[in-house]
């Protein structure tokens, strides 16, 4: 792969960019799991082509916050707007939004009875309603920027955990999404697949994406990231930008986490 | 070391590819691993081979070598044995053959079964063969078959009118479980959906139907289908009993299919509809293109197992007194110049039965490997 478009997927050429700097505000959002209280008074504003890691320990409620995002978790409180729509019941809205908003899982959740590419047109075709053709060749440019259109035609049980990745990563960038939501992205792959896929990240990164990024690859944070983000129980307990956040962790939360994920 | 003293060495790096020991593989191989590889094993074999030597070569000698193909009467087949019974008369079912296969259709009108029946195997082909040209343009056909035959078999419109009541035979066998198979898959996928759907007023409605006919024997919805429907409708609406039969049929393999597929549902992990979700899929479209498909993949044995009991269960439809190829049976035994041939019949029926039921069997072992996408080369 020698040169890579570094316009494809990112901003799309006369969107709303000057209407609004604000791609997602949360504010005083509240999320109960029956009556466990997972999410805590959170509030958070993303600017347009910012990139925040959000760290915390396990069962912080990393993964809730993002998810609710694009409404794979409901609210019960609070308000949450994305890309200037806001997040009801409606579920029209709903599917504007997620079709706005990319979501990589930590368990890639590939379709397996796809192969690479349909699982890259899939959505295009069915959401978008391009032709399929047109859907087909836009999924080549994107399996080429993350490297990998050989498996263009193999099945996901064929490939590596990190080629499933890159292929998940691909599949949400057809979509021409404003926004893209990493849950996790490497914590299932083995320690050799991970930098492959972290490449690829950073330079979707650099591409000028709006990106959340729950992970404790420091490294990335450090690299790409504007904010760092800290939960735990429920809570944002501290955001700082990542030189800030790695060198002068305020508090003591903060300060024991990071020693537990340095440590090793 | 305990190494041979043949075996090369080589430097580290450089050792080469080297087939594999000769008693792994080919003919000589597979009998060993798979014939003779233990004591137990090899006694296996022993006692199999026994068994087959003495089952087959009077069961041919029965069947073939020595079986009576034309006769006017089981006394004339029976004359023209070495000894009386010894082998099978199939004279007798060759004399019935036409019976066997229509029914009492109207001999001058049989025409009409051949041809809907040649247009129900290409209504067939495209359903289960996906690699016809042009597949999408044959399901308006597909979609067409049942009014098409329906239109053929019953007449009216230009065809002399054929009374259901003289349905019979293979025909008719074919006519309930071709109908059941075909509707009863669709109902039962969106039984299965609803009641897996979060409208509890859907999952309720779909939970009661399904529980209800899976606690009733077939028998007895037969029994509520030739007689009782007659109380619940109004007065004077005559309802054909084959029609009835055939809703019945279905709607009990429906409810079965529904919970096959629900075990399919269920079998799919979350993250696949949260992945459909995260793209912007609306439910529909989630379950027809990630969804089922997955989902009927792991149904499939037990989708084609309902699809065969219910093949083997048309025959109940002879206690209402229709006359499928058992009930045939049953009367062409009753007739004195031939009876006392119960075994030929039987096994003709049951030989009939196993070829379809085999041929469904081995359809959705094809299907499940031709799905089949897991860790593997193509
Ligand atoms: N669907 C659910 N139902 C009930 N509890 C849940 C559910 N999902 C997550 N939880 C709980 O919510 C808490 C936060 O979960 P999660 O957001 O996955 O944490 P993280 O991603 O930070 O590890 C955990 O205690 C988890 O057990
Ligand atoms: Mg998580």
């Amino acid at each position: 792969m020698a040169t890579v478009d570094r316009t494809v997927g990112g901003r799309r050429p006369g969107s709303t960019m000057g209407a609004s700097e604000i791609s997602i505000s949360i504010h005083g959002m509240h999320k109960w799991f029956g009556q466990f209280h997972v999410l805590k008074d959170v509030n958070l504003e993303v600017k347009r082509g910012e990139r925040i890691v959000i760290c915390g320990p396990s069962g912080s409620g990393k993964s809730t916050l993002i998810r609710c995002i694009n409404r794979l978790e409901e609210h019960q409180q609070g308000s949450i707007v994305v890309d200037g729509t806001k997040l009801t019941n409606d579920l029209k809205n709903i599917e504007i939004i997620r079709s706005e908003v990319g979501m990589v899982f930590q368990h890639f959740n590939l379709f397996p009875h796809l192969t690479a590419l349909e699982n890259c047109t899939l959505a295009p075709i069915w959401v978008r309603k391009m032709p399929k053709a047109e859907a087909e060749e836009a999924a080549m440019r994107y399996l080429e920027r993350v490297r990998i259109p050989e498996q263009a035609g193999k099945y996901p049980g064929q490939l590596s955990g990190g080629q499933q990745q890159r292929v998940a990563i691909a599949r949400s960038l057809c979509m021409n999404p404003r926004i893209m939501l990493f849950d996790e992205p490497t914590s299932a792959l083995d320690p050799e697949m991970i930098k492959e896929v972290l490449e690829v990240m950073v330079e979707l990164a650099e591409s000028g994406m709006t990106m959340l990024v729950v992970t404790h690859e420091m490294g990335f944070a450090t690299a790409v990231s504007d904010r760092v983000i800290f939960m735990d129980a429920g809570e944002i307990i501290e955001e700082n930008s990542p030189e800030e956040f790695f060198k002068n962790p305020r508090h003591e939360r903060t300060k024991l986490f990071l020693s537990q994920i340095l440590s090793h | 070391m305990t190494e041979s003293a043949t075996a090369p060495r080589y430097a580290p790096g450089t050792h080469p590819d080297l087939p594999p020991p000769r008693r792994t593989t080919g003919v000589a191989g597979w009998m060993y691993k798979n014939l003779f590889s233990s004591p137990l094993n090899i006694a296996l074999t022993v006692i199999g081979a026994f068994v087959l030597y003495s089952i087959v070569p009077p069961m041919l000698e029965w069947a073939f070598l020595k079986s009576i193909w034309t006769a006017e009467s089981r006394v004339e087949c029976w004359d023209k044995m070495e000894v009386p019974e010894e082998a099978a008369c199939w004279a007798f079912i060759k004399g019935r053959l036409n019976i066997f296969i229509y029914g009492f259709y109207p001999e001058a009108e049989r025409w009409r079964v051949n041809v809907s029946f040649v247009l129900l195997i290409f209504a067939v082909l495209p359903v289960l063969y996906d690699r016809l040209p042009q597949r999408k343009r044959w399901f308006w056909y597909v979609a067409a078959f049942p009014f098409l035959a329906g239109w053929l078999l019953v007449g009216g419109f230009g065809l002399t009118p054929v009374d259901t009541d003289q349905f019979g035979g293979f025909m008719l066998t074919l006519i309930i479980g071709v109908t059941g198979i075909s509707f009863s898959l669709p109902i039962g996928i969106a039984l299965a959906l609803g009641r897996t759907s979060d409208l509890p007023a859907l999952r309720i409605l779909c939970v009661l139907f399904i529980e209800f006919i899976r606690g009733v024997p077939l028998i007895a919805l037969l029994f509520v289908a030739s007689t009782m429907l007659n109380y619940f409708l109004p007065p004077g609406t005559t309802f054909d009993l084959l029609m009835r039969v055939l809703i019945m049929v279905t709607l009990f393999s429906a409810a079965y299919i529904a919970e096959v597929v629900r075990g399919g549902l269920q079998g799919i992990p979350k993250g696949q509809v949260e992945a459909a979700d995260s793209l912007g899929l609306p439910y529909w479209k989630a379950q027809r293109l990630i969804v089922l498909p997955q989902a009927l993949k792991i149904s499939i044995p037990g989708i084609v197992n309902t699809f065969i009991g219910l093949y083997k269960d048309t025959t109940l439809v002879l206690i209402i007194g229709m006359l499928d190829p058992l009930g045939i049976g049953n009367a062409s035994l009753a007739d004195a110049v031939w009876a006392g041939l119960a075994r030929e019949v039987y096994l003709f029926i049951a030989v009939f039965f196993f070829l379809c039921c085999f041929g469904m069997s081995r359809y959705s072992l094809y299907l499940e490997r031709k799905l089949h996408t897991g860790h593997e080369e193509i």
